[in-house]
C-alpha cells in the first residue's frame, strides 16, 4: 500500500480509536460505580480493536502498549482477577496515555514517551509479571526532586482566556530559583504575520529547590487545557549547572496535563475534520435530493414547449421545487445539530478526579443529554461548563464531615441539566452544597472598592459580584480554583454566544448557575395539531397519548373541566380558548384530547385533531417580537407558513393564572 | 466638513405610503423591503393591531396593520395592499399599508411640526409633516410604532421569564 494511502486509513483509524477510548473511559467509570460484568467485555473489545488496528496501520509501539492493557483486561474478563479501584485507576491512566499517543501520531511525533514506559511497567506489575528494575521506584522518587525542567508552551489562544503566562512564571519563581529560556520557534517570519492577541512564545524553565511535582503542576492547573506542558525532574549529576538532562518517567499530575492537551488537540482536530451525523438525517437528505431530481426532470419537460395549457403544471412544479429546496436547506442545517451529550460526557471523569483529589463525595446527575444544539454553540459551551463544574465541586460542595454537620447526607449532588425553554437552550449546573456566602462576597467587594457597602443590595446583585474579573473569596487558593480567574471568563464566553449566566443561590442549601443561550437552530420532533384552521406544533416529548372522549367523560367543575384518565382526574386545557382561535371544534367527541405532560403535571390538551409528525426547526419569536405565554417559539412549515410551537409548561401556568384571575 | 456634505446630511429620503387617502412618509433607511400582502399566522395574546407573524426567509417577523394601529376602519386587503418590512433598533417588523407610492427627498428644514389638530393619526407617532406642491406628507416616527404599549407588554412578559423554581 502506498504511504499516502496508508495515511488516509490511519486518520480513520485514529478517529475510530478515539471513540473507542471514550467508550473505554465511560465504561470504566460505570464499572467504578458498580456496573456489571458486561462492561468489562465492552472495554476489552475496545482495547482489542485498538491493538489490532494499531498493528495494521503501522503503530507497533501503540499495539504493544495496548497489548499490556488487553492482557490485564483478559485476566479480569476470564475471572482470574477481581477488578478493583486500583486497576480502574490504572486503566483510566492507560486511556489518557493512549489519547496522548494518538495526538502524537496525528502530529507525526514519536509515539512512546516516558509516561507510556512508566505505565507499561505498571501494567506489567499489576499482572504480577517481572517489573523492570527500578521502574516503579524511579517514578516515586520523581515526585520530589531538587531540580526540574518545565517545558511550557502556551497555545496561541491562551491570552484570550485571561491567563497570563508571565504571571504563571512569576508564580513558579516563588517556588525556587528559576531560570526561564524563551523559545522563539513559533514566532511568525514576518511582522505582518504577528497577531498581537496571540501568544507565540514558549519557555523552557529550570527550577531549582526542593519542590514537589504537584506544586509545579498546581501552578498550571488553570491552563492545562491551553498549553503543552512537560514537567521533568533533572537527575543532578556532577555539575548541577550544566547537567545533561536525563528524562525520567512523569508522574500523574503531568499525565493529567498531557491528557488535557491531547484532548484539546483532538477537539481542535475534530472541528476541522468531521461531524457525526445520524443515519436518519442522511436518509432524509437522500430522499429530498431524490425528490429534487424528480422535480427537476419534470420541469425539464417544459424545455422549448411553452404551452398555455400547461402553465398550471409548470406552476405546480415550481412550487414543488421551492418546497424541496427549502426542506433541503433545513435538513442541511439540521446536520449541524448535535446532542449535548458529547459535552456532558467529559464530566463523569472530571468530577471523579477532582472529587477524589479534594476528598469529597460527589454524585453527578446528567439530565437532558439528548438536547440538540448547534455544533458551534456546542463547541463553545464546554469551557464555561468546566469552570462551573470545578467551582461547584471546589467551592460549592462541602466535605463529608461538614455536610454531616449541616444535616445533609455525605454524598453531595452535582446536577447538569440541559433543556429547550422558550426558544432558548438552558444549561444548568446546580449543586446542593454550601451556596454563596453573601457576607464574604460583600466584604471582599468592599475591600476591593467595588461597592461601598452591602446594604440595600439584593441577593442577585451580590451574586453578580462574583463575575467581576479577579474576584475570589476563597481564603486559601487551592490548585483548582480560587485564583479569581474564571467567572468573568465564563460570563464573557457565554456573552460571546449571545447568552447570559444567572445565579440562584441559597446559603447552606446550594447554588445553581444557569446558562441561557439563544437558539436559532434547535430542532424538535413535534406533532402538528389543527385548531380552527390554524396549525400548532406540540413537542413530541411532552405528549403522553391522545384519546377521543365521549362528551360525558368531561365534567365541568368550578373554574374548569376535568376528565378521567387512567385513574386520575386531569384538567382540560382547550387550546382554542387558550389561544383564542375562532371556528374551532368545541364538542368534545368531535375533537381529540391529547394528554400532555409539562412542568411535572399532566393535562389534557383539547385540539381539533392531529395532522402528522414533523421535525420543527425552532425559531425565536423574541428576536423580532416578544415572548408569548404558552408558546416556546415558532417554526416554518413545509409550505413556508409559520406555525407556533406550544409550550406545555407555559400553557399550564397560563391556565392557572386565568383561573386565579 | 464641506458645505456639500452638510447639505447632504440635511436631506433624507422617505418612502411614501397610502393609508386611508392620506400619505405618510417612512424613513427609507428603516425600510428593509416591500412585499405584497400574504396571509400571516395569528399569534395569541397579541394586541388587536398585530396581525400575526410571517416567514421572512427563515426569520419570524411580526406584522402590524397600520390602519388598526391608528384606530382606523379595517379595509379588505386588495392587490395593492403591501407589507413594508422595517427595521427598528435591530428588530424587524412588517407594516401593512393600503399601497406604496414613491420615494420623496425631503430637506430637513422643510419638515414642519405637526399641528395638534386635523390629523387622523395620533401626533405621538408623527415626527413632522412636509408639503411638496399640492401633496402633504405626514412623516411617521417608526421607532414608536411598536411602542410604548409594546414596551410595557415586554416588561410584563419578563417576570414570566424569571418564573423558575428556586433551588430546593
Amino acid at each position: 500500500m502506498s504511504k499516502a494511502g496508508l495515511a488516509q486509513f490511519q486518520q480513520v483509524f485514529i478517529e475510530e480509536s478515539l471513540e473507542g477510548l471514550d467508550t473505554m473511559e465511560s465504561s470504566l467509570l460505570a464499572l467504578d460505580d458498580g456496573g456489571d460484568g458486561e462492561l468489562v467485555h465492552t472495554i476489552f473489545r475496545a482495547a482489542h480493536s485498538i491493538k489490532g488496528g494499531a498493528a495494521t496501520f503501522g503503530f507497533p509501539e501503540m499495539s504493544s502498549f495496548t497489548h499490556e492493557a488487553e492482557s490485564l483486561l483478559d485476566e479480569v474478563r476470564s475471572g482470574k482477577r477481581a477488578i478493583d479501584g486500583s486497576i480502574i485507576e490504572l486503566l483510566l491512566r492507560t486511556v489518557d496515555c493512549l489519547r496522548g499517543m494518538f495526538a502524537r501520531a496525528q502530529a507525526g511525533e514519536p509515539l512512546n514517551d516516558a509516561v507510556a514506559e512508566g505505565l507499561r511497567n505498571e501494567l506489567a506489575a499489576a499482572m504480577g509479571r517481572g517489573i523492570p528494575a527500578g521502574g516503579v521506584q524511579a517514578r516515586r522518587a520523581e515526585d520530589q526532586a531538587d531540580a526540574w525542567t518545565v517545558r511550557f508552551r502556551p497555545h496561541p489562544g491562551m491570552l484570550a482566556s485571561g491567563n497570563d503566562p508571565l504571571r504563571l512564571i512569576r508564580e513558579l519563581a516563588g517556588l525556587g530559583e528559576l531560570r526561564a529560556t524563551p523559545e522563539f520557534d513559533r514566532l511568525p517570519a514576518t511582522l505582518a504575520g504577528l497577531e498581537p492577541s496571540e501568544c507565540h512564545l514558549g519557555w523552557t524553565i529550570t527550577l531549582r529547590g526542593p519542590v514537589k511535582r504537584a506544586d509545579i503542576a498546581a501552578v498550571f492547573d488553570w491552563v492545562e487545557d491551553e498549553c503543552d506542558l512537560a514537567i521533568e525532574a533533572q537527575h543532578v549529576v556532577a555539575k548541577p549547572a550544566e547537567a545533561p538532562i536525563a528524562t525520567a518517567p512523569v508522574a500523574a499530575a503531568a499525565n493529567v496535563a498531557d491528557a488535557g492537551a491531547a484532548r484539546a488537540q483532538r477537539e481542535a482536530g475534530a472541528e476541522s475534520s468531521s461531524v457525526r451525523v445520524s443515519i436518519d438525517k442522511i436518509d432524509g437528505l437522500i430522499n429530498l435530493v431524490g425528490e429534487l431530481v424528480i422535480t427537476q426532470s419534470m420541469l425539464d419537460t417544459f424545455r422549448g414547449e411553452y404551452d398555455a395549457t400547461r402553465v398550471a403544471m409548470l406552476e405546480q412544479g415550481l412550487a414543488q421545487l421551492a418546497r424541496h429546496t427549502r426542506e433541503l436547506q433545513e435538513t442541511v442545517m439540521g446536520i449541524r445539530m448535535l446532542p449535548i451529550a458529547s459535552v456532558f460526557n467529559r464530566f463523569p471523569r472530571m468530577v471523579r478526579d477532582i472529587s477524589q483529589k479534594l476528598g469529597k463525595q460527589v454524585k453527578l446527575e446528567l439530565v437532558g443529554e439528548q438536547t440538540e444544539l448547534d455544533k458551534t454553540v456546542l463547541e463553545k459551551i464546554g469551557d464555561p461548563m468546566v469552570h462551573l463544574v470545578r467551582n461547584a465541586i471546589d467551592h460549592g460542595l462541602e466535605t463529608p464531615d461538614k455536610r454531616r454537620a449541616a444535616g445533609k447526607s455525605d454524598l453531595g449532588t452535582l446536577k447538569l441539566e440541559a433543556s429547550h425553554r422558550g426558544g432558548n437552550i438552558v444549561v444548568e449546573v446546580s449543586d446542593d452544597g454550601a451556596g454563596l456566602n453573601r457576607d464574604a462576597i460583600v466584604a471582599k467587594a468592599v475591600q476591593r472598592g467595588l461597592i461601598a457597602s452591602g446594604e440595600g443590595l439584593s441577593d442577585e446583585a451580590v451574586a453578580d459580584l462574583i463575575f467581576q474579573p479577579g474576584f475570589s473569596t476563597a481564603a486559601v487558593t487551592t490548585d483548582l480554583s480560587g485564583r479569581g480567574v474564571g467567572m468573568d471568563v465564563v460570563r464573557r464566553n457565554v456573552a460571546d454566544l449571545g447568552g447570559t449566566v444567572t445565579i440562584r443561590s441559597t446559603q447552606g442549601k446550594g447554588s445553581a448557575f444557569t446558562i441561557t443561550l439563544p437558539l436559532t437552530l434547535a430542532i424538535i420532533d413535534g406533532l402538528t395539531a389543527a385548531v380552527g384552521g390554524e396549525r400548532y406544533i406540540v413537542p413530541l416529548v411532552s405528549i403522553v397519548e391522545s384519546v377521543q372522549l365521549k362528551p360525558e367523560a368531561v365534567r365541568s367543575v368550578a373554574g374548569g373541566e376535568l376528565f378521567r384518565f387512567r385513574g386520575e382526574y386531569l384538567p382540560v386545557i382547550r387550546l382554542h380558548d387558550a389561544f383564542g382561535c375562532d371556528n374551532a371544534i368545541r364538542a368534545i367527541d368531535q375533537g381529540l384530547m391529547v394528554v400532555v405532560e409539562g412542568d411535572g403535571s399532566r393535562v389534557g390538551l383539547f385540539v381539533d385533531g392531529l395532522i402528522g409528525q414533523q421535525q420543527a426547526v425552532v425559531k425565536s419569536l423574541e428576536a423580532n417580537y416578544r415572548r408569548v405565554q404558552g408558546v416556546s417559539g415558532a417554526t416554518i412549515l413545509a409550505d413556508g407558513s409559520v406555525a407556533l410551537i406550544v409550550d406545555i409548561a407555559g400553557l399550564v401556568r397560563l391556565q392557572g393564572r386565568r383561573k386565579a384571575a | 466638513m464641506s458645505d456639500n456634505h452638510r447639505s447632504e446630511a440635511l436631506q433624507s429620503q422617505y418612502l411614501t405610503v397610502n393609508l386611508a387617502h392620506e400619505e405618510y412618509g417612512v424613513d427609507i433607511l428603516a425600510v428593509r423591503e416591500i412585499r405584497g400582502w400574504t396571509p400571516v399566522t395569528r399569534i395569541p395574546q397579541a394586541p388587536h393591531y398585530v396581525l400575526g407573524v410571517l416567514n421572512l426567509r427563515g426569520a419570524i417577523v411580526p406584522v402590524i396593520d397600520m390602519r388598526l394601529r391608528f384606530g382606523l376602519a379595517r379595509e379588505e386587503y386588495s392587490a395593492t395592499t403591501v407589507t413594508v418590512i422595517v427595521t427598528v433598533a435591530g428588530r424587524n417588523f412588517g407594516v401593512v399599508v393600503d399601497a406604496v407610492s414613491d420615494v420623496l427627498d425631503v430637506a430637513d428644514d422643510a419638515i414642519r411640526p405637526v399641528p395638534d389638530m386635523g390629523t387622523t393619526v395620533d401626533t405621538e407617532y408623527l415626527k413632522g409633516l412636509t408639503a411638496t406642491g399640492e401633496r402633504m406628507v405626514l412623516l411617521l416616527d417608526v421607532d414608536k410604532l411598536l411602542q410604548p404599549q409594546d414596551a410595557q407588554m415586554l416588561e410584563a412578559a419578563l417576570p414570566a421569564a424569571s418564573d423558575v423554581k428556586a433551588v430546593a
